[in-house]
Parts: structure tokens; sequence; C-alpha cells
């Protein structure tokens, strides 16, 4: 796992669609590459047989009945939204 | 009327000695005034307040009064709020009006508590000093210079000036805690799954927990009596009875076993600290506790361990922030990955940037095992310490950050060093543990918290040991000078 360039740092920008201004991206790069140095510490630990921990609790995801509980609240949901018509969220054209 | 706590509060509504409405304007007052000096608040709610207030009066008249009845409190910018703007602390979510109560606001409605308004906090609470929010930093109240600790630094520093008898905070890695020990408060970050998270927006969900932010233990119970409990709407939710926190707070403290990691004395921890926090130590030897040191071996895996799952678990939260259902939108996006390009670009601020670009690294593809799932095994190694760790004492104490407030500006420009300020508290999140920080005293004349960690669901138990600490000790009634 080696440090990250400028490159690395603009591809998993594009994959987390986030938009990062020019002039930051050697920062960037200075400080994931030291988060990762960090992080590092873990491939010396010897996790052989260990199961990973998802819950602290080791709790499971809970099941419930296959009943109608919510009501359908769109309208309100909706009126926080930038841009809507007839019920629908409006982005840029996708599609010519 | 602004020194007195929540349980002494509820004494003075029952008896009559001032309404809800009085006490809710004494401390809208003491808002408009001092805040601008603090900047706990990022919005304050003195028209809900007041007809809150007026409810709460007319429902005790009626002989109604639910657990909080009429005490005012102030909400930490990450619960949902219907009707009023919540915005984490984000320029993203600037325009969001919550069209929801979060559980635990439902919660403390039901209750007749009164909301004052919405506190201060870093960015989709990422930060251990406040400094991250978009809505400027938060000041400490013992040192206007120094930062308050984070994220819930609005909260501790609102509680500390007296601005709001108590608060809630929420608590990924330190939240709670650090800014409590930086501002001479009592935090309790409650057992993971304890508090629902419904409406409580997520930063890392498998650590995320909500909590008290009071004066006293006892206050802390009042307020964690209201927030506890199963949630459906939460999918993580633990479905376990909910005692009565107030009821062992009196319990001798003889015979109690506490466990000092060594690992949270060795290098690293500030040496006035150190000193306090053996003080307050010796304080329980007093009470009749009986001091044991034991180890936390993988104790140093608690900050990479945590650099991992959080990030990760905040790049996925965070991807809903898209700029499509509700908060920030750029103007004019040319095309659907513009959209979503810049109105996270321009939404966004550089730690939570940092830390969606270091998830997003995490759990892409051809490295998720080697990071996530690695960490997540790592995590169940500090678990497992805890573990046997609890096989032999009651309660873990030790300092809650390993320094006091350190100064605006001074580490901004150094993530990873700021990132160790939470170096004592992260693993407790990562174990799913109760946690507190409460007053010990003293160091360069700024407030040093001392941690108590107790087992899955020893709230009480903490609550009790913190309680017994503030019948001795008068560290969590000192009031900083400027609001005196």
């Amino acid at each position: 796992m080696s440090k990250l360039d400028k490159s690395d740092v603009e591809k998993i920008a594009f994959l987390a669609r986030l938009g990062v201004d020019k002039q930051d991206i050697p920062e960037y790069v200075t400080n994931l590459s030291n988060i990762l140095d960090m992080v590092e510490q873990l491939d010396s630990v010897d996790t052989e047989g260990v199961k990973p921990m998802a819950h602290p609790l080791d709790a499971v995801q809970r099941l419930r009945a296959d009943e109608v509980t919510e009501v359908n609240d769109r309208e309100n949901l909706q009126a926080h939204a930038p841009e809507t018509a007839d019920g629908l969220y409006l982005v840029p054209k996708v599609i010519d | 009327m602004y020194n007195k706590t929540i349980a002494e509060l509820s004494a003075g509504l029952k008896a009559g000695e001032f309404s809800s409405v009085e006490l809710t304007q004494t401390y809208l007052d003491r808002i408009k005034t001092l805040n601008e000096q603090l900047n706990c608040f990022i919005t304050v709610t003195p028209e809900i307040a007041l007809e809150q207030a007026k409810e709460a009066d007319a429902q005790r008249a009626s002989g109604h009064a639910g657990l909080l009845n009429g005490i005012p409190l102030s909400q930490k910018d990450i619960f949902c709020t219907k009707g009023v703007k919540t915005s984490c602390g984000s320029k993203m979510l600037e325009p969001f009006i919550s069209p929801y109560d979060a559980t635990t606001i439902t919660k403390f409605n039901d209750s007749g508590a009164v909301m004052l308004g919405k506190t201060n906090m870093d960015e989709f609470a990422m930060g251990s000093s406040n400094e991250t929010s978009w809505y400027g930093p938060v000041k400490n109240p013992w040192n206007l210079d120094a930062v308050p600790g984070g994220s819930s630094g609005g909260s501790a520093a609102a509680v500390a000036a007296r601005l709001t008898p108590a608060a809630t905070g929420t608590d990924t890695g330190g939240s709670i805690r650090q800014p409590a020990s930086f501002c001479g408060i009592t935090g309790l970050k409650p057992t993971y799954g304890r508090v629902s998270r419904y409406g409580m927006i997520a930063f890392a969900s498998s650590l995320d927990q909500a909590g008290p932010m009071t004066r006293t233990a006892e206050d802390a119970a009042l307020m964690l009596n209201v927030m506890a409990g199963f949630d459906q709407r939460d999918s993580t939710s633990i479905d376990r009875a909910v005692p009565d926190y107030s009821t062992d707070l009196n319990d001798s403290l003889d015979g109690l076993k506490i466990g000092l990691p060594k690992e949270f004395f060795a290098e690293g921890l500030d040496d006035e600290v150190a000193k306090v926090i053996e003080s307050a130590v010796k304080e329980y030897e007093k009470m009749g506790a009986v001091i044991k040191e034991i180890s936390l071996p993988t104790s140093h895996l608690a900050v990479p361990t945590y650099y991992i799952i959080a990030p990760s678990e905040c790049s996925s939260n965070l991807s809903r922030m898209d700029g499509v259902r509700y908060g920030y939108r750029c103007d004019d996006p040319k095309d659907l990955n513009d959209l979503y390009i810049r109105s996270r670009g321009e939404g966004f601020g550089t730690e939570v940037k940092r830390r969606i670009l270091v998830g997003t690294y995490a759990l892409s593809e051809g490295f998720y095992d080697a990071y996530y799932v690695k960490a997540q095994k790592t995590r169940r190694l500090i678990s497992n310490d805890f573990n046997r760790a609890f096989e032999q004492v009651d309660v873990i104490m030790g300092p809650a950050a390993p320094s006091t407030a350190f100064n605006i500006g001074e580490l901004t420009d150094d993530p990873i060093t700021m990132y160790l300020s939470d170096i004592y508290t992260i693993a407790v999140n990562l174990a799913g543990l109760p946690g507190m920080s409460i007053p010990a005293g003293f160091a360069n004349n700024m407030p040093v918290g001392l941690q108590l960690i107790g087992k899955h669901f020893a709230e009480s138990k903490l609550l009790n040991a913190a309680h017994q600490f503030q019948k001795q000790t008068d560290w969590h009634l000192k009031t900083p000078d400027l609001f005196k």
C-alpha cells in the first residue's frame, strides 16, 4: 500500500463525485498519504481467524412483519428538494 | 436561576418558585447577551421555546407534568427538528428545514422539555475542536482563545457558560467526552444502541451514539431517563429494559474495583493533566474503591482502526448528500455528474472532504479487505481487551483527553495530531461501551475531565461513581469568570 499521488486523489475524488479545488490537491495528497501511513500500523497485527466486528454488540439485523407501517409523505418530503415536478425529483437531462 | 442544575430547577418549578416561561426567558436573555462571544448556537428558537414553556406550565397546572417538564434544553444541530433548520454544521444542509423530528427530540418534547435552540458543532460531527463548522468556531468559555473541543463543542460551551441548563451531544469517537473535558462539564456517551439514532444525522453508523451533556451526573441520569430506550425506527437499537438511572446514584463505592490502564498514562499525556487524574483516583480510594493497574494492549490500534472505519462509514452515509433530494445544489449544473460533483464540492468543507476521500479509497475495489475488513478485525481485538479487563474490574478510569483545550488554529494544519486528541475515547466507541467525562480539576488554568468507562449497559454504575465523586468535590460547580 504505497502513498498516493495527484492522479490517485483525482480518481478517488471522482469515485466520490466530490469536487476538489485544483490548488488544494497537493494538500490532500499529503494529508491522505499521512493518514494511510498511520493506518498501516494495522498491517503488522496478526488477525488470523478473527471475525470482523460490524456491530459492537454483535447484534444482527432485526426483521419485522411485512406490513405497511409508514404513510406516504411525498409532498412533505419533496417540499425540501431543490427542484421537483409532478412528484418527481428533477436533475439535468441524462438521456438525449 | 441560571446557576441551578436540572434537579434544582425541577424542584423550583414544582414548588411554584418560578414558571417555565420565566425560566426560559432567563436563558433566552443570557443567550442574547452572551452567545455572540462564544458562537454556541447555530439557531436560537425563542418563539418555539416560549410556546413550549407556556404549554409546560399549563401541563403542570393540570397535573400532567412530564419528567423534564418546563426544563430548557439545547439540541445539537445534528438532531432533526421538525420545522427548524437542521444544518449539522454544514453549508450542505444550510437550506434544510427538517420535515420530521428525531426520536430523541420527540422524547424530549413528550417529557415537557423546552428547546432553546440548536447548538454549533463540527461539520457533520467530524472534528475535535469545533473549527470545522461552516458557522464558525465556538470559543471555550474558560479562555476565549481556546477551542471548546468537538464535535459537540457548542453544547459543551453553552452548558459551561450557563446559557442552557443542559444539552444533547453525540459521540462517534469522543465528541461528547472530549468537549465535556475541555469545558469542565459532565458528559455521558451511553452504550451503543441504548439511545435511538433515528433522525440523528449519521456520521459513522456503527459508532454514533447520543447522550446528555450536563453540569452534574444527577442531571445526566435525568436526561438519560428520557433519551434511552428501544426504537423500531433505528435498525441497530437494542431492545432491552431501561432502568431508572437515578436509583443507584447514592450507592456506596466501598469495594468498587477501578482499573487504570497503564497505556492511558504513557507517553503523550500532559504531566499536569496526569496529576489531576491521579488526585481524582485518590479521591475514589478515600471512598473505599480498590485501584488496580490493568492493561489494554491493543490501545495503540484504536486511532488507526477508527480512521478506517469512521471515514468508510461516513463516505457511504454522506453519499446521500447529492444535491437532488434536499440540501445545497450548485448553480446551473451542466449534466448529472456536474450536479453531484459541484454540489458536493461546494457544500462540504475540507475535513469532511478529507474523510470522504479516505473512506472512498478504503472501500474501493481491491482495497476493501486490506482496509475495512482488516479494521473490523482489529476492532474486535480492541473490544476483547476490554472484555478481559472487565473480568477483573467494575469501572475503568483515566484521562478523557491527553491535554487541556488547545488554542483556536493551533492544530488545523495538522489533522493527525488533531485526531490524537481522541486517543483515550475512540476505543470506547469501537467497543460500544458507555463512557463519561466528569470535571476532575484544572491544569494550566483549564478544566480536566476524568473518563469513566463501564461494561455494556452499565450506565447506572458510571452515574453512581460520578455522582459520588461530585458529592466529595466541587469541580463541577466551577463557573468561568466571564459567565458568572
